[in-house]
């Protein structure tokens, strides 16, 4: 018996890809790792909308760190890449291979359930080799501290745990950094919201309907007059044997149109282009939803403190440029980079400096060049000032634009392929509306087709996934409609007028006084994190092994 | 540290494996054996001194050669490394008196005395409760064995090895439950209680537990393969597989099996169903007035009231 705690040299916390690379890099030279993953199985409390890339100018690829990877744990290889602006029933399709391939080695659709259980065995037996491994169903809740300063990790089913540094690589809600201040939830423009059904499609079918070879995939992203207006758009990737088709939206948008997501979702599954994919048939297999940071605000471009180092969605560092989105590739380069910077910091005998080390090292190597392109902050100001929006939005509109969208033609299939321009592309409803319809009515081709698919309803989806809640891990600290009530149809699985899911509406009449507040029940959580952005919430994590499991992700 | 495991094949009690007859009798040759539920908590308790403190488990159990199945399965549970069949002719339709004598001597025979004993909470074919302490008793009249303390209903268990002190916290159900610290020297006999959880606060633990998990599964599946092979009707040559019958035993037949059973069951009495506390009548559905009834029946009912 000892009541002295334990010790690592290192500690990941998370074993999504950004982990995993670390957690991999470390013990590959021989430091001491332990992983502490809260699901039952890595991968189970992951969701992304489905595309993984290799940079070539990357230190840091997921093959490069796990060989295999591309033959073992991703789906069909994209070559093609496509965007399909839709307006009053046409369409105008632009080729958008060449940004797609642009600094791109290779690019995979994956699943993450898949993806991540497969790294996961690798990454424990690498890590066995130093001592530590790889635990499943091991919540870290909070940051060890003495005198103040960062020395390890406290968990839920464990006991504390001191090391000499933690690599927290706990996603998009990290509660650690949180809690040691680096990230916060506050501000709804710093957030996009994505919504993903998995769709089942024979292997056969995807090949004769997408015109793919049964090696290779194609993406298709959408945007223009289907989604009520929301700034937003949707994607579709083919995997193996089904389909990710999903749609992300700025959350502000989301939440000031107070639009309910999983019919937004349905907008673009039965709009009548998806029917010449569909062809009549639709068999969902999993709803899944999560938060994904905008790394052009929320990249922190300091992400350390003390012992600290935050590694991929923890630090904001997803990056989402236009039709370009790209998140898990940097959580990897910046992972391999942490465990590079602790493995210098120890050569030179002072561990302390790891994360001064690993903050130059993100700039050095242009990650953060990439997660915050300066062309964007600087034209930002400017073009996201309400009035040059609007400005801008009636000119695109206005004869002259639309004849000049037509006289550009071809040059703005080249516009959308500049990485330069995409770089400086406004969070606006010109860029994610306007333009897209515009190009839609006034270039596009009619679509004939009709498409009758019904996708199941709210609780059929709540009722598809698997939980295991336990005690409540969400508090609402404020009931009132007004704190609170964005809640009930920005969360994917709440909608007004819907009892199974985790906020209602309800007018509660009291000494006379009728109110309509909020009511909250984290059953059908999906742990997304969007009503510890848009409500007023006390927000954490189920313990460790309980809650939603994803089993495509 | 050293544990051993005693366990007992029983009749499958789940609703679509059990088998009665039209008198309420249990058709035993229809009904799948499989490991007594209870001692399910037995082998938790044992994994989780195996994965703290290191050291081996075994798993005895007695009856027909069949029950090396049951042993396999509970290889898999608890990660044991050696198993144990007392199994003979002459130890066939023994009380827990004669059960208990076989056991304890099955213990002495072990190479090395264990530093800890585990039983479930009874069996769910006897449901005595009889077997642990009394195996208890009689290894506390063994000459070639120290003393084992017997603690029951242990819902937790913590070990000091250097102090070679075993602490457990025991369930005492009365007209309120109590938690009871009991704390004893190895070795010691437990009994665990179904309310049994093991802990494993300490990452070490949960790392040596998976690494365990991973070799033990190349062992059972070995062990599998030796029980499947029908052209190898011995599978005690499997080497961490040791049956043992009276004569290996030195055990006299008068005072194990049906002769030294003092126990007479003098009949069963099958308990009767409760009386359903709802009417049901049956109507075909092509049964036209009948089927009219239904629905006046439901009609009430159908404005969602």
């Amino acid at each position: 018996m000892t009541d002295e705690y334990e010790h690592f040299e290192a500690v990941v916390v998370g074993a999504g890809p950004g982990g995993a690379a670390a957690a991999a890099t470390l013990a590959e030279q021989g430091v001491e790792t332990l992983v502490l993953e809260r699901g039952v199985d890595a991968g189970s409390k992951n969701v992304s909308g489905g595309l993984i890339y290799a940079e070539k100018s990357a230190s840091y690829t997921i093959d490069s760190v796990f060989d295999g990877f591309r033959e073992e744990a991703s789906e069909r290889p994209v070559s093609e890449y496509y965007i399909h602006n839709l307006a009053g029933g046409k369409v105008k399709t632009l080729d958008l291979s060449t940004i797609h391939h642009h600094d791109t080695e290779w690019c995979d659709a994956v699943l993450r359930r898949k993806m991540d259980s497969w790294l996961a065995e690798r990454v424990h037996e690498k890590c066995s080799e130093t001592g530590g491994g790889l635990l499943t169903d091991v919540r870290v809740n909070g940051l060890l501290r003495e005198d103040g300063d960062i020395v390890g990790v406290t968990c839920d089913e464990i006991d504390p745990i001191r090391a000499d540094v933690i690599l927290a690589a706990d996603g998009v809600n990290s509660e650690l950094a949180r809690e040691a201040g680096l990230m916060d939830w506050d501000d709804p423009d710093e957030w996009f919201q994505g919504v993903k059904a998995v769709v089942d499609m024979d292997p056969d079918a995807i090949d004769e309907r997408f015109g793919v070879d049964p090696d290779d995939g194609v993406a298709h992203l959408f945007s223009g007059d289907l989604f009520e207006g929301v700034r937003g758009g949707g994607f579709l990737y083919t995997n193996e044997d089904s389909l990710s088709i999903g749609t992300v939206f700025h959350l502000d948008s989301l939440a000031e149109r107070r639009a309910e997501p999983h019919e937004l979702l349905d907008a673009l599954l039965t709009h009548p282009l998806l029917d010449r994919w569909l062809d009549g048939e639709y068999e969902e297999r999993e709803y899944a939803a999560k938060l994904v940071p905008d790394s052009k605000k929320a990249a922190n471009p300091s992400p350390h403190r003390g012992r600290l180092l935050l590694v991929g969605d923890a630090a904001g560092q997803m990056q989402a440029q236009g039709p370009i989105i790209k998140g898990m590739n940097h959580a990897v380069t910046a992972g391999g980079l942490a465990a590079e910077a602790f493995i210098e910091a120890r050569t030179r005998g002072d561990t302390d400096v790891a994360g001064d080390l690993y903050e130059r090292k993100l700039v050095d190597e242009g990650v953060m060049a990439k997660l915050r392109p300066r062309r964007y902050r600087m034209t930002r100001r400017l073009s996201e000032n309400r009035l040059a929006t609007k400005v801008a939005g009636c000119l695109v509109d206005s004869l002259l634009g639309r004849t000049g969208m037509k006289l550009l033609d071809g040059v703005v299939e080249r516009a959308f392929n500049s990485p330069f321009l995409l770089g400086m592309v406004p969070d606006t409803r010109t860029s994610y509306v306007t333009v897209p319809r515009v190009l839609g009515e006034t270039l596009g081709e009619r679509i004939e087709a009709e498409n009758d698919i019904e996708p199941p309803d709210l609780a059929d989806r709540i009722g598809g996934l698997t939980y295991d809640v336990g005690d409540p891990h969400i508090e609402l600290l404020d009931e009132s409609h007004e704190a609170s009530g964005t809640a009930v149809t920005a969360c994917p699985v709440s909608a007004e007028d819907f009892g199974g899911g985790c906020y209602r509406s309800e007018t509660v009449e009291r000494n006379g006084d009728t109110r309509q507040v909020v009511s909250l029940d984290t059953q059908p959580c999906v742990e997304c994190g969007t009503c510890a952005v848009v409500a007023d919430t006390h927000w954490e994590h189920p313990a460790g092994g309980n809650g939603v499991e994803f089993r495509d992700g | 540290m050293n544990t051993i495991v005693l366990t007992k094949g029983v009749p499958d009690f789940r609703e679509g494996q059990v088998s009665f007859d039209e008198d309420g009798h249990l058709e035993r040759g229809k009904t799948p054996t499989v490991m007594n539920p209870n001692d399910k908590h037995a082998l938790r308790a044992a994994l989780q001194t195996k994965v703290r403190h290191g050291g081996t488990v075994s798993l005895m159990s007695m009856g027909p050669p069949g029950y090396a199945e049951i042993l396999r399965e509970g290889m898999e549970d608890v990660y044991a490394e050696e198993l144990y069949l007392l199994s003979d002719r002459e130890m066939g339709a023994a009380d827990t008196w004669a059960t208990s004598m076989t056991i304890s001597t099955g213990i002495e025979h072990l190479e090395e005395p264990p530093d800890l004993i585990f039983a479930g909470f009874k069996t769910a074919d006897g449901e005595t409760g009889h077997t642990g302490p009394q195996t208890e008793w009689c290894l506390s009249i063994s000459d070639s064995l120290p003393d084992y303390p017997l603690i029951s209903h242990v819902v937790a268990i913590d070990i000091d090895e250097d102090e070679r002190v075993v602490r457990t916290k025991r369930l005492v159900e009365g007209d309120v439950s109590e938690i009871e610290t009991v704390e004893t020297e190895l070795p010691a006999f437990i009994v665990a209680d179904p309310e049994f959880e093991p802990t494993y606060r300490r990452a070490e633990y949960r790392l040596r537990h998976k690494e365990l998990r991973e070799e033990t599964r190349t062992r059972a599946a070995e062990f599998g393969e030796y029980l499947d092979d029908d052209t190898d009707s011995d599978p005690t040559d499997w080497e961490n597989f040791h049956m043992w019958g009276h004569e290996y035993l030195n055990l006299d037949p008068d005072f194990i099996g049906l002769d030294g059973s003092p126990t007479i069951v003098a009949g069963v009495d099958p308990i009767p169903k409760a009386p359903s506390e709802r009417e049901a009548t049956v109507v075909e559905a092509d049964d036209g007035e009948g089927m009219e009834n239904v629905f006046e029946e439901l009609a009430p009912y159908a404005g969602g009231d």
